[in-house]
C-alpha cells in the first residue's frame, strides 16, 4: 500500500539537542523540524560541526535529544525528549537501515552471512535469511560475489552489499552516513541510483549525509544545515 | 549465525597461535602442579614401600629420614615379639655416589632383611635378590639395567631385578641390597683406618647396627598402642607410619613444598592476567564491529555470547593443548611429575573461572560502545 504525502516516513518536530550547560552550552541542534515523505531520497549537507550527524543520531535512535518529537513510518517514538519505546535497538531493527561511509562490513562474515545476520537478529530462520540474503543482493547486482569476504570487495561491492544489509528487514527509513564518499564518481553515481531504485521501489525514505557535490542532482529535496538550523537548500533534478 | 565461530574461522591462525601460546603457559602451569605433587609422592614413596604400620628408631629422633638414627640390629627380635606385631625387620638407608658407564651415579641405597618387611615393594623386571651378598635390586630411574655390575664401596653388585618410580625425596633412585652388605658399606671402615682402630683397641665393636626397625601389625591392632609400649623401653622411639609420612610432608620436604605451591600459585595469576588482556584485546579489536552489530539491532546478548565464547574457546583449546603437551613429555622430566585426573580437572576450572571473569572485562568494554562510533569514519 502506497503512503499518502500526507503521512512522512520520517516526521521530526522541533527537535533540539543541545551538549553541556552554562558557558560550554554548544546548540548542535536548534528546533529542527523535517518530513520525508515515502519515495523520497533527501540530502542533508553542511559544514563540519553544523549538527549533521547529531541529527542522523536522533533519528536514527542512537541519540537522546534534548526535545521534540518524532514519529518513525507513522508510529510515534518520541514526545518532548523523551523515548516512548525503551529498546532503541529493536526499534532500529524493526524501522531504520543503516548506510555508512565505510560499508562497515563485519570482516568475519562473507557478504551473504553479513546480510543474513541483519535477518537472522529479527528472528528469521537460518534458510530463510540466507535466501532473502541472496534474493537482495542479486537484486542490488553483486550476487556473484555472494561468498566473498569484505576484504576481498571493491569499494562500490562493499558498498552495495552494505545496502542489501541495509534493506534486509525491509524498513522504510534508511539513513545514510556519507554513502559515496569513499567511491569515485562512477561508483558513486551507480550507489546513489540504486538507492534511488530502493526509494521508488520499496517505497522508503532515504536520508543521507553528504558533501559529495557531483551526486547533488540524484536528491528529491536537499537541506542544509548551519549552526544547527535546518534550511531547505532547494529541490534535486529529480 | 554463532559470530564467535565465524570470527575464530576468519583469523584462525592467529587465534591458533594464541591458544598456543596459552597452552605452554597453562603447561607450565600443569608441570608445576605436578612437579610438587610428584615432591610429595617421592618423598612418601620410600616411606610406603616397605609397607609397615610402625617405625622403631633411636630415641629422641624422628628417624630414619628426618633425622639421623642409629639404633642395634637385634632391636628387632624385641619388636617382633610386642603384642600385635606380625612382622618386624631391620632396615638401613644411605645415599652413595658411584660411577656407572663414566657417569656419576647417586643411589639411595636400602638395606634390608631378605625374609622380613623392608624390601622393594614390587620387582618391574627380574627377580627379588636370592642370595646374601652382592645382589641389587635397582630403580629403572637409575639408568642400570638387568645384568648390570654396579661398585658400592668396597664390592662390586649384580642387578637382579628393577622396580619403578623408587626414589627418596631428593630424586635419588633406590636400590636394596641385603642388610648385610649394607651394614658394611655403612659402617666398615677403610682397611688402613680398621688397622688403626685394631691397634687402639677399639677396632672389636659390633657393627650390627641399623637405621631403624619397621613393623607390621595385626589389622585390628593400634599402631598408637604399640607405639606407646616401645617409648616405655626409654633407649627408643617409635613413630606411626601416619606420623612417619606428616613428618616427611611437613618437615622434610615442606620448604621445597611451599616454593613450589607458591611459584605455581604466581603462575595460576600470571595465567589470569595474560587470558584477562587477550581477551580484552581480542574484544578493543572489534570495537568498530561491536558498535556496528548494535547498530543494527544485534540484542546485548548476542555481543556479551560472541565475547563470552571466545573466551571460553580460548581457555578451553588453550588448555588442552597444555595439559596434551605436559602429558606427552612429563616422563623425560629429571625429577617424577605427577599429575591426577582431579589436579587436572580443578585447573580446567580454574581456566574456566578464569576465562569468564577476564571476559567480564571485554564485555564492559563492548557494552559500553556507542553505536554511534559506527557512524562516520
Amino acid at each position: 500500500m502506497a503512503d499518502t504525502p500526507e503521512r512522512p516516513l520520517v516526521l521530526v518536530d522541533r527537535i533540539s539537542k543541545h551538549f553541556g550547560e552554562g558557558e560550554t552550552r554548544v546548540d548542535a541542534l536548534r528546533e529542527v523540524s523535517l518530513a520525508v515523505y515515502p519515495g523520497q531520497v533527501v540530502a542533508l549537507l553542511g559544514p563540519s560541526g553544523s549538527g549533521k550527524t547529531t541529527l542522523l543520531n536522533v533519528i536514527g535512535c542512537i541519540l537522546d535529544p534534548s526535545s521534540g518529537s518524532m514519529e518513525l513510518d507513522g508510529e510515534k517514538v518520541l514526545e518532548d525528549g523523551h523515548w516512548l519505546r525503551p529498546n532503541h535497538r529493536q526499534l532500529r531493527l524493526d524501522k531504520i537501515g543503516f548506510i555508512f561511509q565505510f560499508h562497515n562490513l563485519i570482516p568475519f562474515l562473507d557478504a551473504t552471512d553479513n546480510v543474513a545476520l541483519v535477518l537472522q537478529l529479527a528472528g528469521a530462520d537460518a534458510m530463510a535469511a540466507r535466501t532473502r540474503a541472496l534474493e537482495l543482493l542479486d537484486y542490488l547486482e553483486v550476487g556473484h560475489r555472494r561468498n566473498a569476504m569484505p576484504a576481498k570487495l571493491s569499494g562500490g561491492e562493499a558498498q552495495r552489499v552494505a545496502i542489501a544489509r541495509a534493506l534486509a528487514n525491509k524498513p522504510r527509513i534508511i539513513l545514510a552516513d556519507e554513502p559515496t564518499a569513499a567511491l569515485d564518481s562512477k561508483r558513486a553515481g551507480i550507489v546513489m541510483d540504486l538507492l534511488r531504485k530502493v526509494a521508488v521501489e520499496q517505497n522508503a525514505a532515504i536520508i543521507a549525509v553528504t558533501h559529495d557535490e557531483k551526486i547533488f542532482d540524484r536528491f528529491d529535496r536537499i537541506f542544509s544545515l548551519r549552526d544547527g538550523r535546518l534550511e531547505l537548500e532547494g529541490a534535486g533534478a529529480n | 549465525m554463532n559470530l564467535a565461530y565465524r570470527d575464530i574461522r576468519h583469523g584462525l591462525g592467529r587465534f591458533l597461535l594464541t591458544c598456543a601460546g596459552l597452552g605452554l603457559l597453562l603447561g607450565v602451569v600443569l608441570a608445576m602442579i605436578g612437579i610438587y605433587r610428584g615432591l610429595v609422592v617421592d618423598a612418601l614413596t620410600i616411606a610406603r614401600a616397605p609397607a609397615v604400620d610402625l617405625w622403631v628408631v633411636e630415641a629422641n629422633t624422628r628417624g630414619p629420614f628426618a633425622e639421623a638414627s642409629r639404633i642395634p640390629g637385634d632391636i628387632r627380635e624385641a619388636v617382633a615379639r610386642i603384642a600385635d606385631v606380625t612382622a618386624a625387620g631391620s632396615i638401613t638407608y644411605q645415599t652413595v655416589e658411584t660411577e656407572h658407564g663414566g657417569d656419576k651415579l647417586r643411589l639411595y641405597v636400602i638395606g634390608y632383611e631378605l625374609t622380613r618387611p623392608g624390601g622393594p615393594p614390587q620387582i618391574a623386571e627380574g627377580r627379588q635378590i636370592a642370595r646374601n651378598h652382592y645382589e641389587m635390586v635397582a630403580d629403572k630411574s637409575s639408568g642400570l639395567t638387568l645384568g648390570d655390575r654396579i661398585r658400592l664401596g668396597r664390592h662390586v653388585f649384580t642387578v637382579v631385578g628393577l622396580t619403578r618410580d623408587q626414589v627418596n625425596s631428593g630424586g635419588d633412585p633406590a636400590v636394596y641390597i641385603t642388610l648385610p652388605d649394607a651394614q658394611k658399606l655403612q659402617f666398615d671402615l677403610a682397611p688402613p683406618a680398621a688397622r688403626v682402630q685394631l691397634a687402639r683397641g677399639t677396632g672389636g665393636s659390633s657393627r650390627d647396627t641399623v637405621n631403624a626397625v619397621v613393623a607390621r601389625l595385626h589389622a585390628n591392632a593400634s599402631p598408637d598402642a604399640v607405639a606407646e609400649t616401645v617409648h616405655r623401653w626409654k633407649h627408643l622411639s617409635a613413630i606411626t607410619q601416619e606420623a612417619q609420612e606428616l613428618i616427611l610432608t611437613r618437615s622434610l620436604v615442606d620448604r621445597a613444598r611451599r616454593q613450589i605451591g607458591l611459584f605455581t600459585s604466581l603462575l595460576l595469576v600470571v595465567s589470569a592476567v595474560i587470558i584477562a588482556l587477550i581477551v580484552y584485546t581480542m574484544t578493543m579489536e572489534k570495537l568498530k564491529q561491536i558498535a556496528t552489530l548494535k547498530l543494527i539491532g544485534a540484542p546485548d546478548r548476542t555481543i556479551i555470547g560472541m565475547i563470552v565464547q571466545q573466551a571460553l574457546a580460548l581457555g578451553f583449546i588453550g588448555f588442552t593443548i597444555g595439559a596434551t603437551l605436559i602429558f606427552n613429555i612429563k616422563d623425560y622430566f629429571p625429577r617424577r611429575v605427577v599429575l591426577e585426573p582431579d589436579n587436572v580437572m580443578v585447573l580446567g576450572l580454574i581456566v574456566f573461572a578464569v576465562c569468564l571473569l577476564s571476559s567480564g572485562l571485554g564485555v564492559r568494554a563492548a557494552l559500553r560502545v556507542d553505536p554511534a562510533t559506527a557512524l562516520g569514519g
